[in-house]
């Protein structure tokens, strides 16, 4: 069964491999976390947890689950040299790491529920365990940061998190045809494999940040691969990643 | 002039895309779910294109309108329309992500040996796809929040 919801802005995806009754009763809960998720973490909620945050509640009165998320954003910084940080403008903005523990969340809820094969996405970021309804591993395609509606790889994931990083149109920083030499190797994409979608995401958003040395970072990273693709419409693997490719 | 010209481009770039985009994947639907005091919620949206077909065709009150900040992942996506006579005049931008990218030192150095490729579209069947969190889609929700206040 697979259903889709819109929820912070994004698509929510949760299919499951599983009797009917059992999977519609555990989409339902996965809908209503990441509904709460949303309430207490959105900057763009004036009442939301976070927003009182930023206009001074006292740490006394911090949830349990917004000290774990600032906690971990905290060892996250450190694990990435300083290039993931919440701040901005003096105001704390964990959104870059709350989607993947999101679904990290979700994910863990379906296995409490004995609920073992299943894929969970929330806006291209990806979590899946065990089969498909084919019963082989999930199949995931990269989507190509030129046409949206074009796949260009396509991986073979069991259990894992899948992770891209990027942005379509950045603001001023459009191609310019007349001067293809300028910033042509910006990195466009970078998707990343990880151990579960809570550890690929975070490091996607902090490789992303180091353009085209994020790679070398995903590389030196035990467990994890990547797929960076360039401007030049290059794409460059790290040296275990072509052992997913279907 | 070139400056305006080029703004110009950026923003017929960015609304063409933006619906084109929303063309291709129906599934999506861009209902602004912010609370900000400025967002509510447009017309009912069942699809993605009924939504923009709707809001469109709605006749504007004229005056400048700020849209509520729509995440982009990598910052906000914030924009002003200008409305005249009725229509959407100008779309202009007051926050894009590029903060981040602009505050990063590129290391030109060469990478170490890893294997590199050319794109290649692929036509198998796949059971998801992954990718960046939509930039276009901000602008849509932003626009929208903006264009809720004009009718």
């Amino acid at each position: 069964m697979k259903q889709t919801e819109l929820i912070m802005g994004m698509p929510v995806i949760v299919e499951i491999i599983a009797a009917d009754e059992d999977a519609s009763a555990a989409i339902a809960t996965v809908f209503d976390h990441f509904r709460a998720v949303d309430e207490r973490f959105s900057t763009y909620k004036t009442d939301s947890e976070i927003s009182q945050i930023n206009r001074g509640l006292p740490g006394s009165q911090w949830s349990a689950e917004m000290k774990a998320v600032l906690k971990l954003c905290e060892h996250t910084k450190q694990a990435t040299n300083g290039y993931f940080n919440i701040m901005r403008n003096g105001q704390r903005d964990p959104s870059g790491l709350v989607k993947g523990w999101a679904i990290q969340a979700a994910a863990d809820l379906l296995l409490n529920r004995q609920l073992t094969n299943f894929y969970i996405e929330a806006g291209g970021d990806i979590q899946v365990d065990g089969h498909n309804a084919d019963d082989e591993a999930w199949r995931i395609g990269i989507r190509s940061p030129f046409h949206r509606d074009e796949v260009i790889k396509i991986v073979a994931v069991k259990s894992q998190g899948v992770a891209t990083s990027g942005t379509y149109i950045r603001g001023q920083h459009i191609y310019d045809p007349h001067q293809p030499s300028a910033r042509l190797e910006d990195v466009q994409s970078l998707t990343v494999i990880g151990p579960n979608i809570y550890e690929a995401d975070r490091f996607a958003t902090a490789a992303f940040a180091m353009g085209r040395r994020g790679i070398e970072f995903i590389e030196a990273l035990p467990g994890f691969e990547a797929y960076m693709i360039d401007a030049s419409q290059i794409a460059t693997l790290t040296s275990g990643f072509g052992r997913y490719v279907v | 002039m070139r400056k305006t010209l080029l703004s110009l481009f950026i923003i017929a770039a960015f609304v063409g895309y933006s619906f084109w985009s929303r063309h291709d994947e129906n599934t999506k639907v861009v209902t602004p779910i912010t609370t900000d005091q400025h967002a509510q919620s447009p017309t009912a949206s069942s699809s993605g294109t009924a939504t923009t077909a709707t809001t469109m065709a709605t006749a504007y009150k004229d005056g400048s309108y700020t849209g509520s900040a729509a995440d982009a992942f990598y910052g906000n996506i914030q924009v002003k329309a200008i409305i005249s006579g009725g229509k959407i005049t100008a779309v202009s931008f007051l926050q894009s992500p590029n903060d981040r990218r602009e505050s990063i030192e590129i290391n030109q150095q060469a990478l170490p040996l890893l294997e590199q490729e050319a794109l290649k579209v692929q036509g198998a069947r796949v059971n998801g796809v992954s990718g960046a969190t939509d930039t276009s889609q901000a602008f849509v929700q932003s626009l929208q929040s903006a264009l809720s206040q004009a009718t």
